[in-house]
C-alpha cells in the first residue's frame, strides 16, 4: 500500500504526457525501463540544500509551488508554479546545445472568472532554463523560484515564486512556518510492487504574499502555499489512466494530501497523508478514505468531476468541496484540470485539487 | 407607309460635291408597289439606300411607318432596317460562312420573329427546300438572289427594297425570280420599292417613275 | 406611331448572340486561319506566362527560404552591424521575457555542393513556422536535439546532393553531418538541423545569425535596447532580403524578354486578326445593313476575344508551364551559381498566376484587335468605292508610321537623357527597337519605289508597284521578324563580347598555377613552410580574405603580396601610376568595378573601411574589373588584410609552379597533407569552372532570344499566309495577261526574301545598338560591371541567313498553293469580286 502512495499527482501529470502532445514520447517514456539512469535506492538519505538542485543522473524532476490566496478586495485566488526537468539521454546535463535536457514551465492565476495559464519550453545547458541548490534559484525565461535576497538560511525557508504572460503575472513571498515534510520512508517513495519510486518531499508549510495581477489589473494578496519536490527515473505503471489529487490546508493547521488513482482495469486506489501542524505524518490507507465525484461538468470536450465529497473515517473528517473556478482547464501540453478549492463539512479550509486523463 | 419629301443627296469628290438627288418626292402605301428606273449613275441606288435607312441624306425626309429615319440616332435606325426593312442587294450580300437555310432565317432571328411554318413557306416557294445545307458559294446567282429575298421576306417586312435585284442574272433566271418576289410580295402585303434600269421588268409593277438629274419623272 | 418594339423586343443579348454565331461561322471555314490566330496567342501567353512562371518560382523560393524558419511575414531581430551576435544576447532576452528563436545560418560545401546549413531549436520557434509542426511529432522532435542529431532536407535537396535518407555526409571541412531525414516542408536546397548542430558545422560556437519574434510578441524596443544595447535590430517582414535585392537584376532581365517574346506573339495575333477582319468585311456590312447595331456587332465581336482568350489563353498559359519546367533547371543553375540562391525544382504555382496569364492573353488579344474593333464601330453599312484610296491610304499610312517612329525615337532619346539604371536601359531599347520596327515599311517602300523608277521590263515594274501594295499587309510581320532579329543581334553581341572579356580576364586574372585552401590557419603555416623549400613552387602567395559591409552592401576583402603574378598580369581598368608600390607601402587599396561604381569612386578618391577594429582610410589607387561577382570586393595589401582584420581567413592561397610541374605539385600536396588541405584546384579546372558559370548564367538568355526567332518566324508566316489569300486578287489579271502561275509564285518568292533580307540589313546597325545598350546601360545597372563593345559580323551573317530561311519556309506553303492553285480559283476573282 505504502508503495502507491509515492505515484503522486506529478507522475499523474507525466501520465498525461504520454497521451500524446509536445514531447509525448520523451515524457512518456516514463513507463520505460530506464537502464541507465540511476535509480532511487532505499535508505539514501536526502541531504539539503543539495537535494534542492536537480539530480541529471535521473531521468525526471520537478519543482511545483500552489498557493490559495485572498485578495484586498477580499475575492479568493489561486496561482501555480511549475517547472519539470526532463533527461533525453542518461548525463544529459553537458555544456551548451549538448545538453540533453529539457526543461518545461506551467503557470497559472485563478479567480472565481478567470483561468489563465501558460507554458514554457527551454533547452539546458545555455542559461535559458535551470535550477541551482544554493542560493535556491529555479528559473525558465523570466519565470523564477529563488532565494529572497532577505534571506539569511541555505535552505527554501525563504522564497520568490514569480511568473507571468500577456495577461496575467503574479510574485509572491513565501515563508515557511514549519518544517520540510519528507514523503514515503524518509523521502523514498515505492510506487509499485515491482519496485518503482522515487525521491519526494514537500514544504506545505509556506505563507504567502504579494501580487496577482489579472489582465492587468494588480490586487494584492496574501494566503497559504504548498511546494512539492520530486525525481525519479521511472515513475508510471502501464495501466494507469489518471489522478484526482488534493492538498488540503485545513484550518487549525493541518495538512491533508489524498489522492485517488484510475486504472484501465483495476478498481481506483486511494492513499493519503495526514500532516499536523507540527509537520508529523500519518499515512492514509484506502479503507480509511472516502472520495466521491458529486458533480461533473463538460471542459475540452472531457467530463471533469468538479465537486468531491471526501471522507476520512478516523479522523471524523466528511467534507464537500467546492472549485474556485470550475473552469481551471490547463489547455497546456499536456492538458490537466488544477486549480484552487474550498470545502465545508466536518472541517473547513481550502487547497489546490487536480484531476489529468479525463 | 412609305413618304419621301424633298430629298437630296449629294456626293464629296476632289472637284467638289456632285449632287445625285436635288429634292425628290413620292408616298408609297402599304401592299403597293412602284418600280425606280433610270440610267446607271441617276440616283437609284443612293435613293434605295436613303430609304433603306443605310445613308444619310443632306436633307429632305423619309418617314417610314410613321417614323422619320433621318433624325433618328444610329441604334434606332439599325432596329428599323432590322425590324422594318427587307432589302436584296444586286450583289446578293448573302453571308458566305452561314449555310442557305441559316442564311434565310438569319434576319427573322435577328429581329426576334422567328416563325418556322413561314420559314417552311418561304424556303418551299423558293424552291431552296434542297439547298438548305449548302453554302452560298455553292449556288448559281439565281439561288443566291433566291435566298437573298427570302432572308428579306422572313422578317416580314413592311417594306422591300430591292436594288437591280436580276442584274447579276440572265434574263429567264431574272423573270423567274421576279415572279417569286412578286407573289410573296402579295402574299405579304409589304410595300415593294425596287430600282432597275430594266424597263421591260419595272412594267411588271403596279407604279413606276424615272429618276433622271437627281429629279423623278412621273 | 412610335416605334417601341426595338428596344425591348427582341432582347439585345439574342441579337448578340446570333450576331456572335454568324461571325464565328466564319472560323468554320477558315479553320487555317483560326488555329494561326489560337497559336499566336497562345505562344504569346506561353513565352509570357513561362518568363513569370520563372520569376515567381524563383521568389518564392527566396521567400520559402526565409519564410520556412520563422513563417510568413515573421519579424526577426539580426545584429546591427549585420553577421552574426553573441548566444549570450539570446538569453539574456529570453530571462528578460522576450518570446524569441534562435537561428543561425551559413554555408557548408559537401563535395562540389554549396549547402546551406539553417540551425534552428524546435522548441522555441513559432507556430506559424512551417517547421514548427515538428513539435507535434514528438518521435521527429526528439531525435533532432538527441543523439546524433537529425538534419531535415526536402526530398528534392537529398537528390540534387545525391544523398539517400540516413546518410551523414562529411562537408568539405570535415564536420559529419548528423544523420539525413526527407521532410517536404524544409527550404529549398537547405539542411535544416538543431542549433547546436549547426553551430559544430558552422564552427560558430555560441553564434547566432537572428532570433525569431512569435506571432504575439509585442516588442518593447526601450527594453530590448536597456538589455542588448545597439547590438540588434528589428528586421521588418517586409524588407526585401539581400537575395531580392541581388537577384532583381537578373528577373527583371527575364520580364524583358518575356515581354519581348509576348509583343512578337501579338504581332502574330493582330496579323491572324487582320485576315479575319479583312475578310469578314462584307459580312459585317451585310450585317449592318440587316440592322445590327454596331454595338452590338462589337460585342458579339468582344465575345469572340473572350472566348479566343480562354481557349488560346488556356493553351498558353499551360504552354508556358511546360516552358517554365524546362528552362527552369538552368535558371535554377544561373541563379544559383550567380549569387548561390537556391531555387526550389518543383514547380509551384498558384491560382493568381493562371489568372494573370489569362488576363495577359486578354489584354494582348484586345489590343491586336483593336483595329478591327475600333474600324466596326465606325464602320458604314455601305462600302463607297474610292478608286484613289489606296494610294493615298498607302501615303498617310507611311507618314503616319514615319510620326510615330519620329515620336519613339525622341522617347526613347528622354529616356537616356533622363532616365537611371535598369529600367531605363531596356526603355531605351524598347523604344529604339519601336522606332525602327515603324520606321522599317517607310524604308522599304522607298527602296521599292527607287526600284521601280529603275526598273524597265514590265513584268519588273509591275514587281515594284505591287511590292509598295504588298508592305502594310506584311509589315507587322517584317516588324517581328526586324525586332526578333535586332534582339538576336544584340543579344547575341553582348553574350559573345562578354564570353571574349571573360576568357581574356579570366586568363588575366588566375595567372598561379594551384589555388588550395587548407583546412585552417595552423595548416596553411605548415603547408607554406613546406612549400617554400620545393623546387617545383616558386612562390606561395597567401590570397586571405576578410568580410565587411560598406554602406549595406556586402564587400569581400582580398589580400594581395607584391609579386609579378599581379603586378605583370592582374587586369585593371584604372590605375595610378605607382599604384604596387602605393598599395604596399600607403593607406591604399584596389577596388572592383561593381564596388566603384555603386559608391561613386575613381582612382584617387578616398574610402572608409570598416575594419575588425576602426575605420581604416584609404586611397582608391586602381580600379579592376570582377565580372560575374554580385559583390563588391577590395584588394589590400597582404599586411594591411592581417593587421586590420582579426578575422581573415589564413587558408586561402595561391601557388606559382614550374611549367608542367603541376599535377605533380597537386598530387605531393596531397599525399603529403591529405586532411589539412580542404579544397585544391589546378588552373585549368577553375577556369572551366567559371566558364560554366558564365555559360549558365546566359543560357536562359540565349534560349528564349532562340524562341523569340521563332516566334517571329511564325509570325512571318502568318502575314503571308494572310496576305497570298488577298493576293490573288491582284495576281490573277497578271496571270490573265499571260503570266504562268510558276512565274508568280517565283516572283513572289524573290519579294519575300528581299522584304526579310532588307529587315535583317536594317536589323544590324540596329542589333549594335543594342548591344551597346545592353553593355552600356543594363550590364552596368544590372551587374555594376561594362564590358568593352565588340562586333561580330560572323554573326550578323547568320543572322541574315536564319532571316532569310525563317522568309523562305514561311513562304514556301502559300506559293506553292499559288503554284499549284487551278486556275478555276484564280477566274474566281473575277466572277465573285467582292
Amino acid at each position: 500500500m505504502k508503495d502507491r502512495r509515492s505515484i503522486s499527482r506529478r507522475s499523474a501529470l507525466l501520465l498525461a504526457l504520454s497521451s500524446g502532445g509536445a514531447l509525448a514520447k520523451g515524457f512518456g517514456g516514463l513507463a520505460d525501463k530506464a537502464p541507465d539512469f540511476a535509480v532511487p535506492q532505499p535508505g539514501t538519505p536526502l541531504v539539503f540544500p543539495k537535494d534542492h538542485g536537480p539530480h541529471p543522473d535521473f531521468r525526471t524532476e520537478w519543482w511545483y509551488v500552489t498557493a490559495n490566496l485572498t485578495g484586498a478586495d477580499g475575492a479568493s485566488y489561486g496561482v501555480q508554479w511549475t517547472l519539470f526537468r526532463h533527461a533525453l539521454e542518461p548525463n544529459a546535463t553537458r555544456a551548451g546545445w549538448d545538453d540533453r535536457n529539457v526543461w518545461m514551465g506551467h503557470a497559472a492565476a485563478t479567480s472565481a472568472s478567470e483561468h489563465l495559464f501558460a507554458q514554457k519550453f527551454a533547452r539546458g545547458g545555455i542559461g535559458q532554463a535551470g535550477v541551482q541548490a544554493m542560493p535556491f534559484h529555479a528559473f525558465i525565461d523570466d519565470w523564477a523560484l529563488e532565494t529572497r535576497d532577505d534571506s539569511t538560511g541555505a535552505g527554501i525557508e525563504r522564497l520568490r515564486v514569480s511568473a507571468g504572460d500577456r495577461n496575467f503575472a503574479y510574485a509572491l513571498d513565501l515563508a515557511a512556518t514549519g518544517p520540510i515534510v519528507l514523503q514515503g520512508e524518509s523521502g523514498y517513495s515505492r510506487k509499485s510492487e515491482t519496485g518503482q519510486a522515487s525521491y519526494y518531499f514537500s514544504q506545505p508549510f509556506f505563507t504567502a504574499e504579494g501580487s496577482v495581477s489579472l489582465h492587468g489589473r494588480k490586487m494584492q494578496v496574501s494566503g497559504r502555499a504548498w511546494m512539492d519536490r520530486e525525481w525519479s527515473s521511472q515513475a508510471l505503471g502501464p495501466d494507469q489512466k489518471g489522478w484526482d489529487w488534493f492538498a488540503l490546508h485545513l484550518d487549525g493547521g493541518a495538512k491533508l494530501m489524498l489522492y485517488r488513482m484510475r486504472s484501465i482495469e483495476a478498481a481506483p486506489y486511494l492513499f493519503g497523508n495526514w500532516i499536523d501542524g507540527g509537520g508529523a505524518t500519518s499515512l492514509l490507507t484506502g479503507e480509511d478514505i472516502g472520495l466521491e465525484p458529486l458533480e461533473t461538468i463538460r471542459i475540452a470536450n472531457r467530463d471533469v468531476p468538479i465537486r468531491w465529497r471526501v471522507q476520512i473515517k478516523s479522523r471524523g473528517l466528511d467534507i464537500k468541496t467546492q472549485a474556485l473556478n470550475p473552469r481551471s482547464w490547463m489547455g497546456t501540453d499536456p492538458a490537466y484540470w488544477e486549480g484552487p478549492i474550498r470545502f465545508r463539512g466536518s472541517h473547513m479550509g481550502e487547497g489546490y485539487l487536480e484531476m489529468t486523463g479525463y | 407607309m412609305l413618304r419621301v419629301e424633298r430629298l437630296s443627296k449629294s456626293y464629296p469628290t476632289p472637284q467638289g460635291p456632285i449632287p445625285v438627288l436635288r429634292g425628290v418626292d413620292f408616298t408609297l402605301d402599304a401592299g403597293a408597289s412602284l418600280a425606280l428606273t433610270g440610267e446607271s449613275g441617276s440616283g437609284k441606288s443612293t435613293l434605295i439606300h436613303l430609304v433603306g435607312a443605310l445613308d444619310d441624306a443632306d436633307s429632305g425626309e423619309v418617314v417610314l411607318d410613321g417614323v422619320a429615319l433621318t433624325r433618328l440616332p444610329e441604334k434606332a435606325r439599325a432596329a428599323m432596317r432590322r425590324d422594318k426593312i427587307g432589302v436584296v442587294f444586286q450583289q446578293f450580300n448573302l453571308i458566305p460562312s452561314l449555310t442557305v437555310a441559316e442564311n434565310l432565317g438569319f434576319q427573322a432571328r435577328l429581329a426576334g420573329r422567328y416563325d418556322p411554318p413561314w420559314q417552311q413557306e418561304l424556303t418551299e416557294r423558293l424552291g431552296l427546300a434542297a439547298l438548305g445545307a449548302r453554302y452560298p458559294e455553292e449556288l448559281s446567282g439565281g439561288q443566291q438572289q433566291r435566298v437573298a429575298i427570302g432572308r428579306a421576306l422572313a422578317v416580314r417586312p413592311k417594306l422591300l427594297l430591292a436594288d437591280e435585284p436580276t442584274g447579276n442574272l440572265d434574263e429567264a433566271t431574272g423573270d423567274n425570280v421576279m415572279s417569286l418576289a412578286l407573289d410573296l410580295v402579295a402574299a405579304t402585303g409589304c410595300a415593294f420599292l425596287m430600282a432597275t434600269h430594266s424597263e421591260r421588268l419595272a412594267s411588271r409593277l403596279r407604279r413606276r417613275v424615272r429618276l433622271e438629274s437627281g429629279f423623278l419623272a412621273q | 406611331m412610335k416605334f417601341p418594339g426595338a428596344m425591348k423586343f427582341p432582347g439585345a443579348m439574342k441579337e448578340t448572340l446570333w450576331t456572335f454565331a454568324a461571325l464565328a461561322s466564319h472560323w468554320r471555314r477558315r479553320p487555317g486561319n483560326f488555329g494561326m490566330l489560337l497559336l499566336g496567342l497562345a505562344m504569346a501567353t506561353a513565352l509570357w506566362s513561362g518568363v513569370q512562371a520563372l520569376n515567381a518560382q524563383a521568389r518564392n523560393s527566396y521567400d520559402a527560404a526565409t519564410a520556412a524558419i520563422s513563417g510568413g511575414g515573421a519579424r526577426t531581430l539580426g545584429s546591427s552591424r549585420g553577421g552574426l551576435f553573441d548566444q549570450d544576447l539570446f538569453v539574456k532576452l529570453r530571462r528578460a521575457g522576450f518570446n524569441v528563436s534562435p537561428v543561425l545560418e551559413g554555408s557548408v560545401r559537401i563535395g562540389e555542393e554549396n549547402v546551406r546549413i539553417i540551425g534552428v531549436e524546435p522548441l522555441s520557434l513559432p507556430r506559424r513556422s512551417p517547421i514548427a509542426h515538428l513539435r507535434s511529432r514528438a518521435d521527429l522532435i526528439e531525435d533532432f536535439f538527441s543523439g546524433p542529431g537529425r538534419g531535415f532536407a526536402s526530398p528534392e535537396t537529398l537528390r540534387r546532393l545525391n544523398l539517400a535518407e540516413g546518410a551523414q555526409p562529411l562537408t568539405n571541412r570535415g564536420r559529419q553531418l548528423p544523420p539525413l531525414a526527407a521532410l517536404a516542408e524544409a527550404p529549398p536546397g537547405a539542411i535544416v538541423v538543431d542549433i547546436g548542430v549547426a553551430q559544430h558545422l558552422l564552427d560558430r560556437h555560441e553564434k547566432l545569425s537572428r532570433l525569431i519574434l512569435a506571432d504575439d510578441e509585442t516588442l518593447d524596443e526601450a527594453r530590448l535596447k536597456s538589455i542588448a544595447g545597439d547590438a540588434l535590430r528589428l528586421v521588418a517582414a517586409n524588407e526585401e532580403s539581400e537575395l531580392d535585392r541581388l537577384t532583381d537584376s537578373f528577373h527583371l532581365n527575364l520580364t524583358a524578354f518575356g515581354f519581348l517574346a509576348f509583343l512578337v506573339g501579338l504581332f502574330i495575333v493582330h496579323a491572324a486578326y487582320g485576315l479575319a477582319f479583312e475578310q469578314r468585311l462584307p459580312t459585317l456590312r451585310t450585317l449592318r445593313a440587316l440592322g445590327v447595331a454596331p454595338m452590338h456587332l462589337v460585342a458579339a465581336m468582344a465575345w469572340e476575344i473572350a472566348v479566343l482568350t480562354l481557349a488560346a489563353g488556356g493553351a498558353g498559359v499551360i504552354g508556358g508551364y511546360a516552358l517554365a519546367r524546362a528552362l527552369l533547371p538552368d535558371v535554377a543553375r544561373s541563379l544559383e551559381s550567380l549569387y548561390g540562391a537556391q531555387i526550389s525544382e518543383n514547380l509551384a504555382l498558384d491560382a493568381r498566376w493562371w489568372f494573370s496569364g489569362l488576363a495577359m492573353a486578354g489584354a494582348g488579344a484586345v489590343l491586336a484587335a483593336a483595329s478591327g474593333l475600333l474600324k466596326t464601330l465606325r464602320l458604314p453599312p455601305l462600302s463607297v468605292s474610292r478608286p484613289i484610296a489606296w494610294r493615298a491610304e498607302h501615303h498617310r499610312y507611311l507618314r503616319r508610321q514615319a510620326a510615330l517612329a519620329v515620336l519613339a525615337l525622341v522617347a526613347a532619346a528622354c529616356a537616356y537623357g533622363f532616365g537611371k539604371g535598369l529600367a531605363s536601359g531596356f526603355a531605351v531599347i524598347g523604344l529604339a527597337l519601336l522606332a525602327a520596327a515603324l520606321f522599317l515599311p517607310v524604308g522599304l517602300a522607298g527602296a521599292l519605289a527607287l526600284g521601280e523608277h529603275v526598273a524597265r521590263r514590265p513584268l519588273a515594274r509591275w514587281f515594284f508597284a505591287d511590292g509598295r501594295q504588298e508592305i502594310s499587309g506584311l509589315s507587322l510581320a517584317l516588324m517581328a521578324l526586324l525586332i526578333a532579329l535586332a534582339a538576336n543581334i544584340g543579344v547575341g553581341g553582348m553574350v559573345e563580347g562578354f564570353r571574349q572579356t571573360f576568357g581574356r580576364w579570366l586568363d588575366a586574372r588566375l595567372v598561379a598555377e594551384v589555388y588550395f585552401e587548407a583546412a585552417t590557419p595552423a595548416d596553411a603555416q605548415d603547408i607554406e613552410a613546406w612549400a617554400r623549400k620545393q623546387s617545383d613552387i616558386s612562390a606561395i602567395l597567401p590570397v586571405w580574405r576578410a568580410k565587411t559591409r560598406i554602406g549595406a552592401w556586402p564587400v569581400d576583402v582580398f589580400g594581395m603580396t607584391p609579386h609579378e603574378t599581379y603586378t605583370a598580369h592582374f587586369p585593371l581598368l584604372d590605375a595610378e601610376p605607382n599604384m604596387w608600390t602605393d598599395l604596399r607601402d600607403q593607406d591604399a587599396v584596389l577596388v572592383s568595378e561593381q564596388l566603384a561604381r555603386r559608391l561613386g569612386l575613381g582612382v584617387g578618391a578616398m574610402i572608409d573601411i570598416p575594419t575588425s577594429h576602426e575605420d581604416w582610410r584609404a586611397r582608391v589607387v586602381g580600379v579592376f574589373p570582377d565580372y560575374g561577382n554580385p559583390k563588391g570586393q577590395l584588394r589590400i595589401d597582404h599586411e594591411k588584410l592581417k593587421r586590420y582584420f582579426d578575422d581573415a581567413s589564413g587558408i586561402h592561397y595561391s601557388l606559382r609552379a614550374a611549367p608542367g610541374a603541376t599535377p605533380r605539385v597537386i598530387e605531393d600536396m596531397q599525399q603529403r597533407f591529405d586532411g589539412k588541405i580542404a579544397r585544391i584546384i589546378d588552373q585549368s579546372e577553375l577556369k572551366a569552372l567559371s566558364t560554366e558559370v558564365f555559360e549558365r548564367t546566359f543560357a536562359v538568355t540565349t534560349a528564349l532570344n532562340t524562341l523569340t526567332l521563332i516566334v517571329s518566324g511564325v509570325a512571318l508566316f502568318a502575314s503571308l499566309l494572310t496576305l497570298s489569300e488577298m493576293r490573288r486578287a491582284r495576281i490573277a489579271p497578271v496571270w490573265a495577261l499571260g503570266a504562268t502561275r510558276r512565274q508568280l509564285a517565283g516572283l513572289e518568292m524573290i519579294r519575300v526574301l528581299a522584304f526579310a533580307a532588307g529587315a535583317a540589313v536594317f536589323a544590324t546597325p540596329l542589333g549594335l545598338f543594342m548591344t551597346w545598350c545592353l553593355v552600356a546601360i543594363v550590364n552596368v545597372a544590372a551587374f555594376g560591371w561594362r564590358l568593352p563593345f565588340h562586333m561580330f559580323p560572323a554573326q550578323w551573317l547568320v543572322v541574315l541567313l536564319i532571316a532569310l530561311c525563317a522568309a523562305f519556309f514561311a513562304a514556301l506553303v502559300p506559293l506553292v498553293r499559288l503554284a499549284r492553285s487551278a486556275p478555276t480559283e484564280l477566274l474566281r476573282v473575277f466572277s465573285n469580286e467582292r
